[in-house]
């Protein structure tokens, strides 16, 4: 009794859905004519073996824990935002043409640039919230053409000599003052470098050899004002009401139409923020040319996806998330198979996720057999 | 004369993988079983294809295997669907993710360590009609193949059956039909079509895979279902459209025109939220489609 109780929490049918993506991915290595621990050993040791490696994979964390914040948001109000793509870079460039083009002071210029990231890549999400809402036109279509649109908007712009920096396929950097390193003003200047060179401290290591920044804790904050708004404010009730039931919320008053362009507005400037903190927080601090799309958007379906869509679970699930691709450099390195085993992972991770009914179907067949089942099923559809 | 042929010939290539790809979006969706997964089955097609094409030396089989592992990784999405009433975009976005994972992965075994395939000995062959315009033979296959989905969804019975399953699955049950059944070859054969529309990019656009050789086409491809409001014709047109903004970037991209290759790529996509702007809603999106159907439920 108490096991089939256990199975039927959401939470568990993640943990089993991760627990056979693991199984899946060694089965691929094992039938590939690799060793499967030894696989799973060097994803381990890469990621954990050195505190570099760890500030790795909380930088890369980073992005993805906001695009994956940024999909829950919307969501959660019935949208599916796949323009987490377009969105990141309207962030992204708004952040080098703030933090590029502006001389302000240090800490008040990162603030400015991620607050017009915010702004800008907000528009663009309540464009596509008015498209739906006035136009009928689906945010799923609205969104891949955008993240087209922005891709060779963003290509566009850093050709032009306004944003182009002379020799290079990039735009220009955002300047010292708005960049969110960790001892920033150390790692800027020659005497502050000396002296971390000097310095034993294993934290002296990841400040040398990382972008170690700040942008971790903008991401964990935005998770607990988002997991708040939706707790305990009137306005985050309405935006989950439009995504349950619309006719329902209409009825009680609630305007399906404005908490849906919000919606998409607050989920755009979530992803825009993680290209903006990219800027800030990362080396080489500019936007390069694209032949594709970089990921971080559909990166953040698949960490909204295994947070069980909750901010808060998103902070996990990207910490997960970039531990599996940051440490599947090092299967490749050490064990020689391919580092897109771990893309098998999460994709077997996800579609269990999403058969997870699968999970609650068994245990309710070991309670009961034939027709006692099928009246319950019946009664919970029904 | 001649420039207008290859303009043709080239619009009508880039728009061919789409083609393929949006008639299996419209198959699946018009059952009722949205596929947000075609851009995994056409990256696993495109591999497939390639990778088959190298070794057999005859590209023909190549397309065979391209459709079939469609087929299989469609099969997945399936049995997700139908048997265990999945969320549908849940599930397709992990076949996207499976889709390219496996590419990739095997890829690098069998091709030393490389994310691409090695070029094959012989593309799919172009057919030449004069005037400029020479058709790679996918695109005849495709175009064919747009008659023939038009005609079995409109003019053949088990067409019928399957558009009244997307509008209103109990319906159909009530009727004799059986829903499960076809929706599960509805979602396999649209893995079929991905999958060969995959392999066109691969084997007769360029001649080997690469990790971007598809990068957004099935998201492109499910656009232009929409666009072409899930009618065969319709959707192709929307899919010709894409094809003919990138045979413009082909055909300007030399400079002698003043306007950025970039803003000229935009096009279509600006175009595309115009014309649905325009549209205002009249989208005639199958009523049930994205709705898991279980027996007994109104």
């Amino acid at each position: 009794m108490k096991m089939r109780e256990l199975i039927k929490k959401p939470a568990t049918g993640i943990l089993l859905a991760i627990l056979i993506g693991f199984v899946a991915g060694a089965v691929v290595l094992a039938v590939a004519g690799f060793n499967p621990l030894e696989a799973y050993g060097a994803l381990f040791r890469g990621v954990f073996s050195k505190p570099k490696y760890i500030a790795q994979v909380i930088i890369k964390s980073t992005p993805i824990i906001l695009t994956g914040i940024s999909f829950v948001v919307a969501f959660k109000s019935g949208l599916f935002n796949i323009g987490g793509e377009g969105q990141y870079i309207m962030g992204a460039l708004t952040a080098v043409i703030v933090g590029g083009k502006l001389e302000l002071p240090p800490g008040l210029h990162f603030v400015v640039v991620i607050i017009m990231a915010m702004i800008m890549s907000g528009l663009l999400g309540a464009f596509v919230g008015v498209l739906k809402t006035r136009f009928g036109v689906h945010e799923v279509i609205s969104c891949v053409m955008l993240n087209w649109i922005m891709l060779y908007l963003s290509n566009f712009l850093i050709t032009t000599e306004w944003l182009k920096k002379p020799g290079t396929e990039a735009s220009i950097e955002a300047n010292t003052s708005a960049w969110s390193v960790v001892l920033n003003s150390w790692k800027t200047s020659d005497a502050g470098m000396e002296q971390l060179a000097n310095s034993n401290s294993p934290m002296a290591e990841v400040l040398l050899k990382t972008d170690f920044n700040y942008g971790i804790l903008v991401a964990v904050l935005i998770a607990v004002g988002v997991y708040f708004l939706y707790k305990n404010t009137t306005k985050g009730y309405e935006l989950r009401a439009v995504g349950i039931n619309q006719h329902a919320s209409q009825l009680a008053g609630i305007s399906v139409n404005k908490n849906v362009i919000l919606s998409m507005a607050i989920s755009a400037a979530i992803a825009g923020l993680a290209g903006a903190l990219t800027i800030t927080g990362v080396m080489p601090h500019r936007v390069t040319q694209l032949a594709t799309h970089e990921g971080y958007g559909f990166a953040g379906i698949s960490v909204a996806l295994i947070g069980g869509c909750s901010p808060i679970g998103s902070i996990f699930s990207g910490l997960f998330y970039s531990m599996l691709t940051y440490g599947s450099a090092s299967i490749q390195s050490e064990v020689g198979a391919a580092s897109e085993i771990m893309d098998i992972v999460i994709g077997v991770i996800i579609y269990m996720i999403a058969i997870s009914s699968l999970f609650i179907m068994l245990a309710n067949r070991k309670k009961t057999a034939g027709c006692a089942a099928g009246k319950r099923k019946a009664e919970k559809h029904g | 004369m001649d420039n207008i042929g290859i303009i043709i010939s080239i619009t009508l290539m880039y728009a061919t993988p789409l083609i393929l790809a949006a008639l299996g979006g419209i198959i699946s969706e018009l059952s009722g079983i949205t596929n947000i997964g075609i851009e995994g089955m056409m990256v696993i097609g495109a591999f497939a294809g390639a990778a088959v094409g190298y070794f057999s030396g005859n590209p023909w089989i190549g397309l065979l295997c391209a459709a079939g592992a469609g087929g299989l990784l469609a099969l997945m999405h399936a049995i997700a669907c139908v048997k265990f009433n999945a969320n549908q975009i849940i599930s397709g976005v992990a076949l996207n993710l499976i889709g390219l994972g496996l590419s990739l992965f095997l890829s690098r075994i069998f091709f030393d360590g490389a994310t691409q395939t090695l070029p094959v000995p012989s593309k799919l062959p172009k057919i030449s009609l004069g005037g400029g315009i020479s058709l790679d033979s996918t695109v005849i296959i495709a175009l064919c193949l747009v008659v023939f989905v038009w005609f079995y969804l409109y003019r053949m019975r088990g067409g019928l059956r399957l558009r009244a399953i997307g509008e209103h699955p109990a319906a159909a049950d009530t009727l004799g039909i059986n829903v499960y059944l076809f929706r599960y070859l509805a979602v396999i054969v649209s893995g079929l079509l991905a999958g060969m529309g995959g392999a066109a990019m691969s084997l007769a656009v360029v001649s080997s895979f690469t990790p971007i050789v598809i990068s957004g086409h099935g998201y492109i491809a499910l656009a232009a279902v929409i666009f072409g409001r899930w009618n065969p014709v319709g959707s192709s047109l929307a899919c010709i459209l894409f094809g003919f903004a990138q045979a413009l970037v082909v055909i300007l991209g030399g400079g002698e025109i003043a306007i950025p290759s970039q803003i000229l790529a935009m096009l279509p996509y600006i175009l595309t939220i115009a014309v649905l702007m325009l549209l205002k809603g009249k989208t005639a999106a199958p009523r049930a489609s994205g709705v898991p159907y279980i027996k007994g439920s109104r």
